[in-house]
């Protein structure tokens, strides 16, 4: 191709409009470059404008997303019913073993509220929360994320923790007016302290992308981490609070990683603590 | 022509756009793991690929540049990436259609393959050398890889409802 050849055919295709192109290509890719620029301005109206921009999208994402939707659920309730039979039965014998872990654990939390008492700690951690159903799963090659149906007007803020039942799931990142952005432990971006027991062992949790198992980071290099320990969030950072079960030690070629208790791809509805 | 004829023509015609919308708000069914690794088809890039390459008319820039903001509120991406992502696409099918007179689907799917990886590149280098976002190589890769096999297949169902849209096109012409 000649240089005039690629000139002309450069202007014909940045600049050219057809009869029903109201925009040329160049102005478009010049706009999408300014609002890329924009990203940079977190705060004043330009945030508040992205954040009602964010909440009508993934309003309207949330309605268009819902036929899709419904054929996953259908499929998931059709698998549950072909294996409800084996449930049962694995139900059976974990009741036993569940009402006895009950009042184990009523007796712990009474003496430990004692003990609390004497020593005049007080709770720093969000303790109320919202049950808040899950408006998109959105999971790409970069990001495991939920948006959920609750945004700042509720009181829900940056680094507040997400449980799905009693297990830690992630912590809130965006937070815009009805809407908020919860990124999920397995998300590769996601750091959170962890104590391993037994032994007390502190560490990071570190999101590895994959939703089945975590990777454990700064751990002291003489530890007695074994497989079986069960990972707690450790409430170092002061948001979140200590001792939410996230998941259990596997080693793998002698590495310990953490496997999750939730499996994330089947959350509909999240607890999200927040601050009166 | 009745009023239901005229209704389904003017939904035809913007049928494309309709695809393009779902398939951009309604992201994350397209994603599965295999052996580990994520597999993330993206549609969107197939959509716009082929409609600006086989019929621009249809598929007007700014709604492509709307599609794009969409996408990046739905994938937390900072606004404005997937728009120039989009247009990328348009950018290349507009050169190949200044420079090839017969299209053929081979064509077509080695310069799909090109283009992706120009775009994925863009994606690359602005989520991590401009915003120090962390994305992984393998699944970008891995996920191009998977789009580029399944051009053909998406090509043909459009090309099926290109060519309904056409019919209807024409037959609201000869009346």
């Amino acid at each position: 191709m000649g240089r005039d050849d690629f000139v002309i055919s450069a202007r014909s295709v940045f600049l050219n409009k057809s009869n029903r192109q109201k925009f040329s290509l160049l102005t478009l890719v010049l706009i999408s470059i300014l609002i890329l620029c924009l990203e940079y301005f977190k705060a004043g109206p330009v945030n508040q404008i992205r954040m009602i921009t964010k909440d009508i999208i993934i309003k309207s994402s949330y309605v268009v997303s819902v036929p899709f939707k419904s054929i996953s659920k259908t499929y998931s309730l059709l698998t549950d019913h072909f294996n409800m039979y084996d449930e049962y039965e694995k139900l059976k014998l974990s009741e036993i073993k569940n009402k006895n872990l009950i009042l184990e654990n009523n007796f712990f939390k009474q003496e430990n509220q004692r003990l609390k008492k004497l020593i005049d700690e007080k709770n720093l951690y969000y303790e109320e929360f919202y049950v808040t159903k899950v408006l998109l799963d959105q999971r790409s090659p970069y990001l495991r994320s939920l948006l959920i149906n609750k945004g700042f007007k509720h009181g829900i803020k940056l680094g507040a923790a997400v449980r799905s039942n009693s297990y830690f799931i992630g912590k809130v990142v965006d937070s815009n007016y009805l809407t908020s952005r919860i990124l999920l432990i397995s998300d590769l971006n996601s750091k959170i302290p962890i104590i391993i027991e037994p032994g007390s062992v502190s560490a990071i949790l570190s999101g590895t992308g994959n939703n089945e198992f975590g990777e454990i980071e700064y751990l002291p290099e003489k530890n007695n981490v074994e497989e079986g320990g069960i990972v707690y969030t450790s409430g170092s950072d002061g948001v979140i609070s200590s001792g939410i079960p996230i998941g259990k030690i596997v080693l793998d070629n002698n590495q310990p990683k953490v496997d999750y208790f939730t499996d994330f791809t089947q959350i509909n509805f999240v607890k999200v603590y927040y601050k009166k | 022509m009745s009023i239901i004829n005229k209704t389904y023509s003017s939904f035809l015609t913007i049928f494309p756009i309709i695809i393009l919308f779902i398939s951009v708000l309604s992201n994350s069914i397209y994603n599965f793991t295999y052996d580990e690794n994520y597999l993330s088809f993206n549609i969107s890039y197939i959509i716009i690929f082929f409609w600006t390459l086989k019929r621009p008319k249809y598929f007007g820039y700014g709604f492509i540049f709307l599609a794009g903001i969409l996408n990046d509120v739905i994938q937390n991406n900072p606004l404005g990436i997937s728009s120039i992502e989009y247009l990328s696409i348009c950018v290349l099918t507009g050169f190949v259609r200044t420079r090839i007179i017969l299209q053929n689907l081979i064509y077509d799917w080695i310069f799909f393959l090109i283009s992706i990886l120009i775009v994925g590149s863009i994606n690359y280098i602005i989520l991590v050398y401009v915003f120090n976002i962390p994305i992984v190589y393998k699944s970008l890769i891995l996920g191009l890889f998977a789009t580029f096999l399944i051009y053909p297949i998406i090509a043909k169902i459009l090309s099926w409802i290109d060519n309904i849209v056409q019919v209807s096109i024409n037959d609201k012409k000869s009346k």
